[in-house]
């Protein structure tokens, strides 16, 4: 392993232990229950008037459409990009694209890069990457920055700081900066703005994620509330962006289909306060702006979902959060207890292709597949589908759809196979199966009262006095 | 082989075989054609509701607005264009009392960011139209209306020709024919900068500017 996969998340795996914590911790169940509920029921009011249906029906056809010319959308994208002064990299994996990062700050002898929010970096865990290397790097997005002076990871992909209040935050920002321990929220805001305007002026490179890259025109789209996004990629000499190969769309309008879905899914806005293209580095005669600009495609991954048609659907995601908003789930267990960059739903059906099934094997049963994730999903992912396929694979449990993920089988035990085998030895055979069944109900005095973690919470189902087929028999009499 | 060709390679050679592309009906996104006043209206109350401030006003009067917003909140000067019609307008009165000192943007910002930074209280950029259903300004950043003046500033005027105020977003990029080409940097502006990351409590101007003053030119 090299040096920059190493990195500082809390471990996948320790997913139970975690969720137990979690769960007896009242601050965060609290903290999360709280903004969970507000964003909720402010989604369902900006969408009042909508014919929510049909729009989430041509956010899908969008995002499929795109998908569906992917490679001749990048070709057509890196080409209008050129055009416009803004130079395209290309990243097979999260290391590969730090790789590319660090070597334009190298070129630019850069020692302070300023990032605004961006999911994709958090994958490539490029801050750490670059303090290994000797630049600083350090967040503009206030959640993120709140994040990073705690140390932390983001447990929301939109409100990266929500585990927080604003007790903790107050004693954290005395800690770390100086401010005074305050309550008062416009107070420890404005305290960041000023900390934080010092470092856009004096920082060397911006970076940046994209919301959405328009083949057509060659624009790269960012949405944001704070301003921070918009003085990362004008106040620096230099501009870096850093995007999943997935987030290419044909034309200008698909955007404004999507928009409109993000920012109401998202956190109820109608839009955000900023929406920001960027179609290139400043001009000759311009008085401000980046001198250069960079676009970094980062694979990593997503060239693999797009193989299989059930889970190419994964990468229509437009990074909204509202199934996390809406998981009974994460809700109750919070963000951080995933251990992976993206929390939630959308992290249950993704994160096993980025890490593998064997890594993240518990993702996808940290579900009670109720389905709340996918009917608000407004690119109709079906998220619960992908949960029940990824499940599936994880012990590889269907000879006809051979499993595909990278680490599949990860979850199937010679004894769980067993079983099923009898089990379907026995149904494929009638006789055996009504000895077995007359049996099984005449003994059921014998049956365990307990079944694992299964009658922790829940009575055993207990096996009825005549089997289905005698029950029958007798009615029809 | 580079990693373009490898993702790209990956990518043709698509083992689910080849996808075909739906096509979309955006008809969920067009409004009935509502009247000025409509619109106005509708721009107005959304963008107060994000705490933004509007002003109609006409052509006679705009300066005498600017003038009474800028002395109630005791800024010290305006940043404005040196060749956009605002800027020409407003040096023309530069002596008036009721104005601040008049600052331009005429040189590149590396001579004096801090300065902008740190001295200057407000400034008023023009726009290329409003749109009324989500209550946002279209700003396309030009060598004399660069793009700092909008965002550095804690206090930003934006003058809207209310005959350029759109519908929807869908309806004002296919109006300008956006897609013929886009400059380096073009704008939504929908409020002042804001944020929520602090337990979900609303706070204006973390990065931004702290007010948007938007004046509507009947």
């Amino acid at each position: 392993m090299s040096e920059a996969t190493q990195h500082p998340h809390i471990d996948v795996k320790e997913f139970h232990p975690r969720a137990h914590e979690a769960l007896h911790n009242p601050q965060i169940r609290q903290n999360f229950r709280k903004a969970m509920d507000g964003l909720m029921s402010k989604r369902k009011a900006a969408f009042e008037g909508w014919d929510l249906e049909t729009l989430r029906e041509l956010g899908a056809n969008v995002r499929l459409r795109a998908l569906a010319n992917l490679p001749d959308l990048l070709e057509q994208l890196e080409q209008k990009l050129t055009e416009n002064g803004i130079k395209v990299h290309w990243a097979l994996d999260g290391d590969e694209a730090c790789r590319i990062v660090r070597d334009i700050c190298v070129a630019r002898d850069a020692k302070t890069v300023i990032k605004g929010k961006s999911m994709v970096s958090e994958e490539m865990e490029l801050n750490h990457f670059l303090e290994r290397e000797g630049i600083e790097a350090l967040e503009s997005d206030l959640g993120e920055y709140i994040v990073q002076l705690a140390n932390e990871t983001p447990s929301h992909i939109i409100m990266p700081a929500i585990h927080k209040n604003t007790g903790e935050i107050s004693e954290l920002m005395h800690e770390k900066t100086g401010t005074d321990l305050s309550h008062d929220v416009e107070y420890l805001t404005a305290a960041a703005r000023q900390q934080l305007r010092e470092k856009f002026m004096n920082a060397d490179v911006g970076v940046s994620g994209v919301n959405f890259a328009v083949a057509e025109t060659g624009t790269l789209c960012l949405v944001e509330n704070e301003g921070n996004g918009r003085m990362t990629t004008t106040v620096p000499r230099c501009h870096i962006a850093v995007t999943g190969i997935e987030k290419v769309v044909p034309n200008l309008e698909d955007v404004s289909a999507l928009l409109a879905l993000l920012t109401r899914s998202a956190t109820g806005q109608h839009i955000t306060t900023y929406f920001n293209m960027i179609s290139g580095p400043r001009k000759a005669d311009e008085l401000d702006g980046p001198e250069e600009v960079h676009l970094v495609l980062v694979d990593n991954g997503r060239s693999s979902i797009y193989q299989d048609d059930e889970l190419l659907d994964t990468l229509r995601c437009i990074r909204c959060g509202a199934c996390m908003n809406h998981c009974p789930v994460y809700t109750r267990v919070g963000g951080h207890t995933y251990g992976t960059t993206y929390p939630g739903p959308i992290g249950k059906i993704l994160m096993p292709h980025l890490i593998g099934l064997d890594e993240g094997r518990h993702l996808p049963s940290a579900s009670s597949l109720c389905g709340a994730c996918g009917e608000v999903c407004p690119v109709k992912i079906p998220i619960p589908d992908l949960l029940v396929r990824l499940r599936r694979e994880s012990v590889d449990g269907d000879k006809l759809h051979p499993a595909k993920v990278r680490g599949h089988g990860s979850k199937r035990t010679p004894l769980e196979a067993a079983i099923w085998k009898c089990w379907s030895w026995m149904h494929s055979r009638p006789g055996l199966y009504r000895t077995g069944t007359r049996l099984a109900s005449r003994f059921r005095k014998l049956q365990p009262g307990r079944a694992g973690a299964w009658t922790d919470f829940r009575t055993a189902p207990k096996l009825a006095g005549k089997t289905l087929h005698e029950q029958l028999r007798e009615r029809g009499k | 082989m580079s990693s373009r060709e490898t993702i790209l390679q990956r990518l043709r050679n698509r083992t689910g075989g080849e996808l075909v592309a739906p096509v979309s009906d955006f008809s969920v996104l067009e409004r009935p054609n509502w009247s000025t006043e409509e619109r106005i209206e509708r721009f107005e109350r959304t963008i107060e509701s994000v705490h933004g401030e509007v002003h109609r006003c006409t052509r006679e009067n705009w300066i005498d607005r600017v003038a009474e917003i800028l002395s109630a909140r005791k800024a010290r000067n305006l940043l404005i264009s040196s060749q956009h019609q605002i800027g020409r307008e407003l040096r023309a009165v530069a002596e008036r009392d009721d104005l601040p000192n008049l600052l331009i943007y005429d040189e590149p910002i590396d001579s004096w960011q801090p300065a902008l930074f740190n001295d200057v209280d407000a400034g008023i950029t023009s726009t290329r139209g409003g749109i009324a259903e989500t209550g946002s300004l279209i700003l396309w950043p030009t060598p004399d209306e660069p793009r700092l003046m909008s965002l550095v500033p804690p206090i930003h005027i934006a003058v809207l020709e209310a005959s350029k105020l759109y519908t929807t977003l869908y309806e004002a990029m296919h109006a300008q024919n956006w897609k013929t080409g886009m400059p380096t940097n073009a704008l939504l502006i929908s409020g002042p900068s804001k944020t929520a990351d602090i337990e979900q409590t609303l706070a204006y101007g973390v990065h931004g500017p702290k007010e948007l003053i938007v004046l509507v030119i009947e």
